[in-house]
């Protein structure tokens, strides 16, 4: 099974409906298949055994994944953000490779590494220009790599993350119904192409066939007007995209946002007030939360648009609390929260995140972190309550472990939120000598607030939670650090404060 | 039959993928399918000619047969001589 069948179905389908938007072009399915089978040639041609991508969200991420499918060659788009060094050991790791994009960079830092080097607009029309040899051409069968991802690599050296045709195509075929999307259905498509969000919205909004309207560059300005030119009805964001468009409706940012009924949301922790907001100025739009991993194919977890409405119009703060939650594992995944010593845990204890499914690769190129049951342990850490909602409360790394006793993160932060005066909050792990370790935490005050005093952030925890969450040692930060995609880097704020 | 194989159809358009099969005759149209085309046509059996929908995923009882149609047709599935059904999935919002 080759992922390309998503866009041959589709084309097969369809071939005059517009598929793609990008930069004011319009693509339609037959025209992608056409490229992607003419990009299919060049990369046989290159000789490549990779092919990557240096260079934002276009219409060459979506002739460039097909293409690779068909030749049977992972697709490895890489993050153009990366300092040179960095990216040009990345580079080494998938060299020779026919890379897409910034030519004059790679060229740079390694031209050294044999690859083939093309701009985006000479594949772009080199692939539409090249004309398969025959008919009868062999495609790869699709029993290997589709695609291999960098993951982020915030604690050591970036691991190889491999997804798998079949992971893929079991993704997609479990959870999206093939042509299910209205002709008039548009889905604005923001997130990078390196991160798994960005390659999963390609593939299932092709197979739904809904239309992809892309933005290369993200500005809450932008976004919005482009959601009323192409009456965009589905969007995927970034907890901090979502907060800057927010915010920029609260500075008076206005379009036709009628035709949005649908954002999904994930990738990082969405602080409550948000989402509170974007409840309230997006009225017709259902929310959806999805928690997902690169080692996953995306999502495997989501929290709907009833759910969102539910929480929010409950005065039970056991539902109101829905609102952070993860919601439930998707029908075609199993989910276990398990603890230290791999026992499955009962509803409410915290542990590690275990996932397992068609979809879970859970496999970099150097080994697979599979346990041989199948089963995927995500380095996340949560519980979930009585009613199977799920809970994140942050990495199993962040984890801060008192005098034996396990704390996360989140929950004490999600207590330091309620401060009126408090804008952002980091917990993590201080050495102890008493403790082992012991609860440091890192708040950024309100820009119109006065600090709070240190005895009343402490008593404030002390009252909600228990005394052993009390912080030791409180800090105040002009700002905390996020990557780029709405993460938290606890490690970075640890560092700053230690040094 | 291994997941990813394409059958075809002799007695219509119809081309299904295998997701998952057991040792049984997948047919369609009242005939066998095979990995090609047959050269000539069979007749389409009237039991098995409601026709096939694009993208659908059909599915015996127990669950040992799933096959995806990526090109329809007016034969209809079924594995020796049981119609497969049309496996009803519940929609999820989407999320990416």
């Amino acid at each position: 099974m080759n992922i390309a069948l998503l866009l041959e179905m589709a084309a097969e389908a369809a071939p005059g409906r517009t598929a793609l938007v990008c930069d004011g072009k319009r693509w339609t399915y037959g025209d992608l298949l056409a490229a992607a089978r003419g990009a299919f040639e060049l990369i046989q041609q290159s000789g490549a055994e990779y092919v990557a991508l240096l260079d934002e969200s276009s219409e060459a991420a979506v002739i460039a994944v097909f293409g690779a499918a068909l030749a049977g060659v992972p697709y490895c788009p890489l993050n153009y953000r990366l300092p040179d060094a960095d990216l040009a050991a990345l580079l080494g790791r998938i060299a020779p490779a026919l890379v897409i994009g910034d030519e004059e960079r790679v060229l740079r830092i390694a031209g050294d590494q044999d690859h083939t080097v093309l701009s985006r607009e000479d594949f772009t029309l080199k692939a539409q220009e090249t004309v398969p040899a025959d008919d009868a051409r062999e495609y790869d069968p699709g029993e290997g790599v589709a695609i291999q991802l960098f993951t982020s690599g915030t604690t050591a050296a970036p691991k190889a993350a491999i997804l798998r045709h079949s992971n893929l195509l079991g993704y997609i075929l479990g959870t999206v119904e093939f042509a299910s999307a209205d002709e008039a259905d548009a889905a604005l498509v923001v997130v990078p192409p390196y991160h798994i969000a960005g390659i999963s919205a390609l593939l299932s909004s092709i197979y739904a066939q809904r239309r992809i309207v892309m933005l290369p560059g993200f500005s809450p300005e932008r976004w919005l007007s482009l959601v009323e030119e192409e009456a965009i009805t589905n969007a995927f964001v970034v907890p901090t995209m979502l907060a800057r468009i927010v915010d920029a409706m609260d500075r008076g940012a206005s379009a036709a946002i009628e035709t949005l009924r649908a954002i999904a949301y994930g990738g990082g922790k969405m602080p409550l007030e948000v989402i509170h907001k974007a409840l309230e100025r997006f009225p017709r739009a259902g929310f959806t939360n999805a928690y997902g991993l690169t080692e996953t194919s995306s999502t495997v977890a989501l929290l709907g648009p009833d759910d969102h409405r539910a929480a929010l119009a409950s005065s039970d703060p056991r539902i109101r609390a829905r609102l952070t939650s993860l919601g439930k594992p998707i029908p075609t995944v199993v989910m276990e929260i398990r603890g230290e010593n791999g026992e499955v845990l009962p509803p409410g204890e915290a542990g590690e995140i275990y996932v397992r499914g068609e979809q879970v690769s859970g496999e970099y190129k150097e080994k697979s972190a599979l346990d041989p049951e199948g089963w995927f342990p995500t380095r996340d850490a949560g519980y979930m309550d009585e009613d199977g909602y799920l809970f994140l409360s942050g990495r199993a790394d962040d984890v801060i472990v008192r005098g034996g006793e396990n704390m996360s993160p989140g929950e004490i932060e999600d207590v330091l939120l309620t401060h009126p005066a408090i804008a952002d909050a980091c917990a993590y792990a201080i050495p102890s000598v008493e403790w082992g370790e012991a609860v440091g935490v890192a708040v950024v005050t309100r820009e119109d607030h006065v600090a709070p005093d240190e005895g009343e952030l402490r008593e404030l925890v002390r009252a909600r939670l228990r005394s052993s969450r009390v912080p030791e040692k409180i800090a105040f930060l002009p700002e905390l650090p996020y990557n780029e995609m709405g993460k938290l880097l606890r490690r970075k704020v640890k560092d700053v404060l230690a040094g | 039959m291994k997941p990813g194989t394409r059958l075809k159809s002799a007695a219509c358009d119809t081309e299904v993928m295998v997701i998952r099969a057991a040792e049984g005759l997948i047919e369609c149209g009242g005939s066998p399918m095979e990995e090609a085309k047959p050269t000539q046509a069979a007749p389409l059996a009237a039991d098995f000619s409601a026709g096939t929908l694009m993208g659908k995923r059909y599915v015996d009882a127990d669950g040992r047969y799933e096959l995806l149609c990526v090109k329809p047709g007016k034969g209809s599935l079924s594995v020796d001589g049981i119609a497969l059904v049309v496996k009803d999935a519940k929609p999820l919002p989407a999320s990416d």
